[in-house]
C-alpha cells in the first residue's frame, strides 16, 4: 500500500458535514491510483493546527487518503487556528452531534474518492480521542484509534462550559475495532479510567487493543510539547500502522 | 492532562491586538490548559476579545501558574493602592 516515493498531494477542500453544512477540511492523498483505505484525523481542542496537519500528511505517507475536518469552521471560518480554538472554547466547543455529523461527512467524502477501497478509519488525540470513540459508536467506520481521550470513561465535573459527557452508555454500540494508547502518568484519562474502559469493552464483547506506556503522560505524541515521549510515540505509531494495516486493506 | 474548565468574565476596556491596533474588549475567557506558545505543559490562559469583531479580535496571554498568581497579586496591589473612589 505504501508508496515508495512518499509523494503526496495536499489540498484544502470543502466537504459536507453535519446538517449538510459545508465545512473546510485538509486532505492529503498519496501518489498512485489505489485502491486504498482512508483515515479521518480529528483535531484536538487547540484546533486545526500545524501539528494536526502534519499527522494528516503522515497518514498519506503511510499510504492512506487522509483528511481532517475543521471542526471550528462554523464558529471561525478562515481564522488562525489559535484564534478559532479560543473562539470555540468561549462558545462551549463542538457538540457531540456536530462531531458525529462532520466525521460522517468526512467518511463519505473519503469513500467517494476514486482511490477508495471503501474502508475508513478514525483517529483522535486528547479531546479528539474521546471524539474518535464517539464517532466509532455512531458512524460506519472500520477502525478507530483513541490516543489518551479524556472522558471516554470517568465523570466530567459539573458546570463545564464545554459540552462533554462520558461515553459509557455509548460503548455497547461500538461498531469497529478500537486501539487505545495511553500514558500511565496521565490524570485524564488516569490508569483507573483506562481500566474501566477495558472492563466495559470486555463486558460488551468488543474487539480492542489497549496499550499503556510507563514514563509517559498526556499528549506524549505531541512533538512540539514538553510532554513528548519519543519511546512511547514511536511504539504508538508502529501500533497504529499495524492496526490500520490489518483493518484497512483492500 | 487537558482541562475543559473555562471561566468567563464580561470586561470593559481596550487591548492592543493584531497589527498593533487598539480595540475595545468585551469578553475575557480564562482557563488552565495547554498553551499554544509558552514553554510549559500547562498555563493559565487569558483571552481578551471582542467576539463581535470576529475570532482574530483577541489578545491571548499564556502564563505559568506561578506567574499568573504573581500577576493576580500585582493587579490587586495596584487596585488597592489607588483611591477607593477611583476604583469603585
Amino acid at each position: 500500500m505504501r508508496t515508495m516515493s512518499d509523494a503526496m498531494t495536499t489540498r484544502t477542500i470543502r466537504i459536507v458535514g453535519h446538517r449538510d453544512e459545508e465545512i473546510e477540511a485538509y486532505l492529503a492523498t498519496p501518489e498512485g491510483d489505489g485502491p486504498r483505505g482512508g483515515v479521518i484525523v480529528i483535531h484536538h481542542l487547540p484546533g486545526y493546527d500545524r501539528g494536526t496537519k502534519e499527522i494528516v500528511r503522515r497518514f498519506a505517507e503511510l499510504g492512506y487518503d487522509a483528511i481532517c475536518p475543521n471542526l471550528y469552521w462554523r464558529i471561525a471560518p478562515g481564522a488562525a487556528p489559535d484564534d478559532a480554538a479560543a473562539a470555540a472554547r468561549a462558545q462551549g466547543g463542538v457538540s457531540d452531534e456536530q462531531l458525529v455529523g462532520d466525521v460522517a461527512g468526512a467518511a463519505a467524502y473519503l469513500r467517494s474518492l476514486p482511490t477508495s477501497n471503501g474502508k475508513v478509519a478514525v483517529i483522535g488525540y486528547c479531546s479528539g480521542g474521546r471524539q474518535s470513540v464517539l464517532a466509532a459508536c455512531t458512524v460506519d467506520l472500520d477502525a478507530a484509534v483513541d490516543c489518551y481521550g479524556k472522558f471516554v470513561t470517568g465523570t466530567p465535573p459539573e458546570g463545564y462550559v464545554l459540552q462533554v459527557t462520558n461515553l459509557v452508555d455509548q460503548l455497547p454500540n461500538l461498531r469497529c475495532p478500537l486501539l487505545g494508547l495511553f500514558g500511565n502518568e496521565d490524570k485524564t484519562p488516569s490508569p483507573a479510567h483506562v481500566d474501566e474502559l477495558e472492563q466495559l469493552l470486555r463486558e460488551h464483547g468488543k474487539t480492542y487493543e489497549l496499550h499503556r506506556y510507563d514514563g509517559a503522560g498526556h499528549a506524549f505524541f505531541s512533538t512540539n510539547r514538553p510532554a513528548y515521549r519519543v519511546e512511547a510515540a514511536l511504539d504508538g505509531w508502529e501500533r497504529i500502522e499495524r492496526f490500520y494495516g490489518a483493518l484497512l486493506g483492500a | 492532562m487537558c482541562t475543559y474548565a473555562t471561566e468567563h468574565a464580561d470586561v470593559s476596556g481596550s487591548a492592543k491586538g493584531p497589527g498593533g491596533a487598539w480595540f475595545r474588549v468585551t469578553d475575557a475567557t480564562v482557563y488552565f490548559d495547554h498553551p499554544v506558545h509558552a514553554l510549559a505543559e500547562h498555563t493559565l490562559n487569558i483571552d481578551l476579545a471582542d467576539p463581535s469583531r470576529g475570532p482574530s479580535a483577541r489578545v491571548g496571554v499564556e502564563l505559568t501558574a506561578a506567574s499568573a498568581r504573581a500577576l493576580m497579586v500585582a493587579i490587586a496591589a495596584a487596585l488597592d493602592s489607588a483611591p477607593a473612589e477611583l476604583t469603585a
